[in-house]
């Protein structure tokens, strides 16, 4: 029973109670809300921000940040986009995104461990570098005309759109390897005090460039979902596409100092905040709404987390 | 060290501050009891004690920072109670409430502490007169006035060479310390405290300061002086108080008493019963240390860890023990010298080499160093092994799950469950949790800094019957402890440290206390001529020899 009480006290628990109670809600106001053209519509267009914040979940449990991933995404999406035009075999594009990810976040991951640079320094200059080379180089004009074939995240296998496979599949995998392995251990265990894992042996560093490099796979991976979605790719990416990332991790629990938090956290307040996204248009409310209730979740989140820690006498 | 000269003593006046029966109590803890002390004016009174004897509350209570507990009466339960047994502080024949250390500054009282609080990055005047600046007519900040005033206050204490203008952050911690002694005295202070002023001076510094406290003196400032240099006290001091336990052994006039009897009033402790030390057999070496070199604090040390030994390694505060532990251990690699495991040399550049080689580090500090507070126990249990757990890929977690519970039932500790996080646990139950991290690497050697600081009694016996059965069991136990009843209850060989440096090695059996503390202050027992330097102490650099005992 205790148990019972324990797991509903979860942040997952609390996230999931309340997407069922908003698609009740909502629903039950507008039923074309919980439609299964519109449920679809809001995990196509959400997905890769779910899966981009399962790499920004372990990257915030390991101590560190990230805020040049909406630009990363943009970066990569382009890649993948102008090599799709120029005829490069489509699997090729796929995976350059990966690749390329995974190289360019190794960088911040060096700048980090190596050299001891706060990551919020070094992806603030991430960030610009990114962004300001991406218009330089494409003059902010779209691709269009991409080859068929290529939009990965329009298919339906089983009538259910792809990105939701990938975000349910990865967020289950990362929760595992997060959960079950040395390695995902030790990214708890650095966030959680770097010096006690120095002292048992961990390598702060190893397990720090690590994080970086595997959070580089899944932003690839989002790039990907991104630049397949639609039939142009903008090479502006969404406006604050990063702190929507960064919101979604937060929102999932993850405290923001390192140490603790999940992926499926993270997962599951991604799919809430578009979920509460689209319920606005459905109740008539301006969608501007959205980041001011973006806003408050965090706020929320962040005093239930105080709340929770003052009363285990953590913090004064 | 040189003498400064002694100005006149003014022992016949009355005292300025006087404490009476004070008490002062923590959570657990009795820091102070019926501690009673006094200082008059123009006066060097010096505070003496081992680390935790409660200087430093007294200093606090002094400056404002404590409050003594209000109501003496539970600790007086023993003594005839009388009028004069309520605890009081007075300043001039007044009782005073020092209830902030604002109060204790209005009071004249002020108080430089081994860190100095200054700020860097203002210039010598505006540190000298922050807070209390002259004001212009217009009320804004008169910066000609300050300038002088500062000038004249450095000239006052024959302070030369010392700009006012410059960077505080641009100066060297002698002059640092100058600029705070300033300070104080231009709040006027009657009552000045020096926590340890000498601990981070050189040679000439010293000798600077010791005329500027003569000055203070011919001022009339009383000054309270907390050293463990003894021969600073018999140079400077005009009486002395020792502490042990939180309670006053004695007050002496300096001219009166020997360094043999401040020694024997500190330690003049009785081994408890808590150390059930099994006696072991001490078998081969397994970490030979020669002539490993860190700077600053690790200076040539060479000294053996054998199977089924207790090495206690004794010494102040600062005397390098810890950093020592930390090269051995591989978080301040070795610069020079050698490391030699089972016959082999090594080089331990990381934790993660030592514990590859079967070294096991408990750190001073649990919280910072030890555990992650957030984790369960079984996952810091698991903490140090986790590579061996991982098969493939995954970690076993029932074999995880039987190493939280082994380590419980081992070590006794008092959990719901391993699922339990270590947060939570006290702080006897976190260092075994510390212990059980460790001992699931099976190590062959053992370092423990300060194992029982700040645990309770009960869990303190407990640890201390623990690292007597590792040690039966062959493991070599490194053991950095700052209480003398622990050194010498638990250890088979004690080596003590001072300034970076091993000066002297003892067989357990036949070592006292006052050999060991002396040999930890740099002071000979037989002599007064310490001050001289460490000869005065046998000094040992290799324990590796087959006589492990050396009296000095």
């Amino acid at each position: 029973m205790r148990r019972v009480l324990r797991l509903l006290a979860s942040q997952e628990a609390v996230l999931l109670l309340t997407l069922i109670t908003l698609f009740v809600v909502v629903g039950s106001i507008n039923p074309r809300y919980i439609a299964e053209r519109n449920l679809y519509s809001i995990f196509l267009g959400n997905a890769y921000i779910a899966v981009a914040a399962i790499g920004m979940t372990m990257v915030i449990i390991s101590g560190n940040i990230d805020i040049s991933v909406g630009s990363l995404i943009g970066v990569l999406a382009t890649i993948s986009g102008t090599m799709a035009v120029s005829g490069v075999p489509i699997i090729l594009c796929w995976l350059a995104p990966v690749v390329f990810g995974v190289l360019i976040s190794s960088i911040t991951g060096f700048l980090v461990a190596y050299l001891r640079i706060p990551s919020i320094v070094v992806t603030l200059g991430m960030l610009s570098i990114l962004k300001g080379g991406l218009i330089a180089v494409t003059g902010g004009a779209w691709i269009n005309d991409l080859p068929d074939g290529y939009a990965l995240a329009q298919l339906k296998p089983f009538g259910v759109p792809m990105p939701i496979y990938f975000m349910v599949v990865l967020t289950i995998v990362a929760a595992l390897w997060m959960r079950h392995t040395a390695t995902g251990r030790s990214i708890y265990a650095v966030g959680g005090n770097a010096e006690a894992a120095r002292l048992s042996g961990i390598s702060k560093r190893r397990t720090i460039m690590t994080v970086f490099a595997v959070h580089g796979a899944f932003v690839g991976i989002a790039a990907v979902l991104f630049a397949t979605q639609l039939s142009v790719i903008q090479s502006t990416v969404p406006p604050n596409l990063e702190l929507t990332i960064i919101t979604a991790s937060v929102v999932g629990g993850v405290s923001i100092l390192g140490g603790t938090g999940t992926v499926i956290g993270s997962t599951l307040a991604a799919v809430l905040l578009a979920a509460i996204g689209s319920s606005l248009i459905f109740i008539n409310v301006s969608p501007y709404w959205l980041r001011a209730v973006q806003g408050m979740m965090i706020l929320l989140t962040v005093l239930a987390d105080l709340y929770r820690r003052r009363r285990q006498g953590l913090v004064k | 060290m040189i003498a400064a000269t002694h100005a006149p003593l003014n022992t016949d006046n009355k005292p300025v501050l006087s404490l009476q029966n004070i008490s002062k109590s923590f959570p657990g803890v009795k820091a102070l009891q019926n501690v009673s002390f006094s200082i008059n004016t123009g006066e060097v009174h010096a505070l003496l004690g081992e680390n935790g004897a409660g200087k430093s509350t007294l200093i606090k209570i002094i400056s404002g920072v404590y409050q003594p507990d209000s109501n003496p009466d539970n600790s007086l339960s023993k003594h005839k109670r009388t009028a004069d047994d309520t605890s009081k502080i007075q300043l001039d024949g007044i009782t005073v409430n020092l209830d902030s250390p604002r109060t204790a500054q209005k009071h004249g009282i002020a108080t430089i502490y081994q860190e100095l609080l200054l700020y860097p990055e203002l210039s010598v005047a505006e540190n000298i007169f922050m807070g209390h600046a002259p004001r212009t007519r217009f009320g804004t900040l008169d910066w000609t006035k300050t300038r002088q005033l500062a000038r004249e206050q450095l000239a006052s204490l024959d302070i030369h060479d010392l700009h006012v203008d410059q960077q505080v952050g641009s100066l060297s911690v002698g002059n640092r310390q100058r600029v705070e002694i300033a300070k104080a005295l231009s709040q006027n202070a009657r009552i000045l405290i020096m926590d340890e002023p000498t601990a981070a001076l050189t040679g000439t510094d010293v000798e600077r300061l010791f005329r500027i406290v003569d000055l203070l003196r011919q001022r009339d400032v009383g000054v309270i002086y907390i050293s463990h240099r003894l021969e600073e006290i018999f140079t400077l001091a005009d009486r002395v108080t020792v502490l042990r336990d939180g309670a006053t052994v004695g007050t002496r006039d300096v001219s009166d008493t020997t360094e043999d009897l401040l020694i024997n009033m500190m330690v003049g402790r009785t081994i408890s019963e808590l150390y059930p030390k099994q006696p072991s057999v001490i078998g081969a070496p397994v970490l030979e240390l020669e002539n490993v070199t860190r700077a600053p604090l690790t200076k040539s040390i060479s000294l053996c860890l054998r199977r089924g030994e207790i090495l206690g390694l004794a010494g102040l505060v600062g005397s390098g023990r810890s950093e020592l532990a930390q090269t051995i251990f591989g978080i301040t690699p070795a610069q020079s010298g050698k490391i030699i495991h089972k016959d082999r040399p090594v080089s331990i550049k990381s934790p993660a080499k030592a514990v590859e080689l079967g070294i096991a580090y408990v750190p001073e500090d649990r919280s910072t160093q030890g555990l992650i507070r957030e984790m369960r126990i079984s996952e810091n249990t698991s903490m140090a092994v986790l590579k061996e757990l991982s098969n493939a890929t995954l970690i076993d977690t029932k074999a995880e799950q039987l190493l939280a519970d082994q380590s419980i039932k081992k070590f006794a500790i008092r959990a719901s469950s391993s699922e339990q996080l270590v947060e939570k646990l006290s702080g006897g139950n976190q260092q075994k949790v510390v212990l059980g991290k460790w001992m699931a690497s099976r190590p062959e050697v053992l370092i423990m800094d300060e194992p029982t600081r700040g645990i309770d009694v009960g869990a303190k016996a407990e640890i201390h019957r623990l690292m007597s059965e590792l040690a039966c069991q062959g493991m070599a136990v490194l053991m950095i402890s700052s209480e003398l009843p622990e050194i010498m209850g638990m250890s088979d060989t004690i080596a003590v440290m001072r300034e970076g440096e091993l000066v002297a090695t003892f067989d357990a059996a036949d070592a006292t206390q006052e050999q060991i503390a002396s040999a930890m202050m740099g002071s000979g027992t037989t002599t007064r001529t310490a001050a001289a330097g460490d000869e005065a102490v046998t000094a040992i650099h290799g324990t590796a020899s087959s006589q492990p005992g050396i009296d000095p």
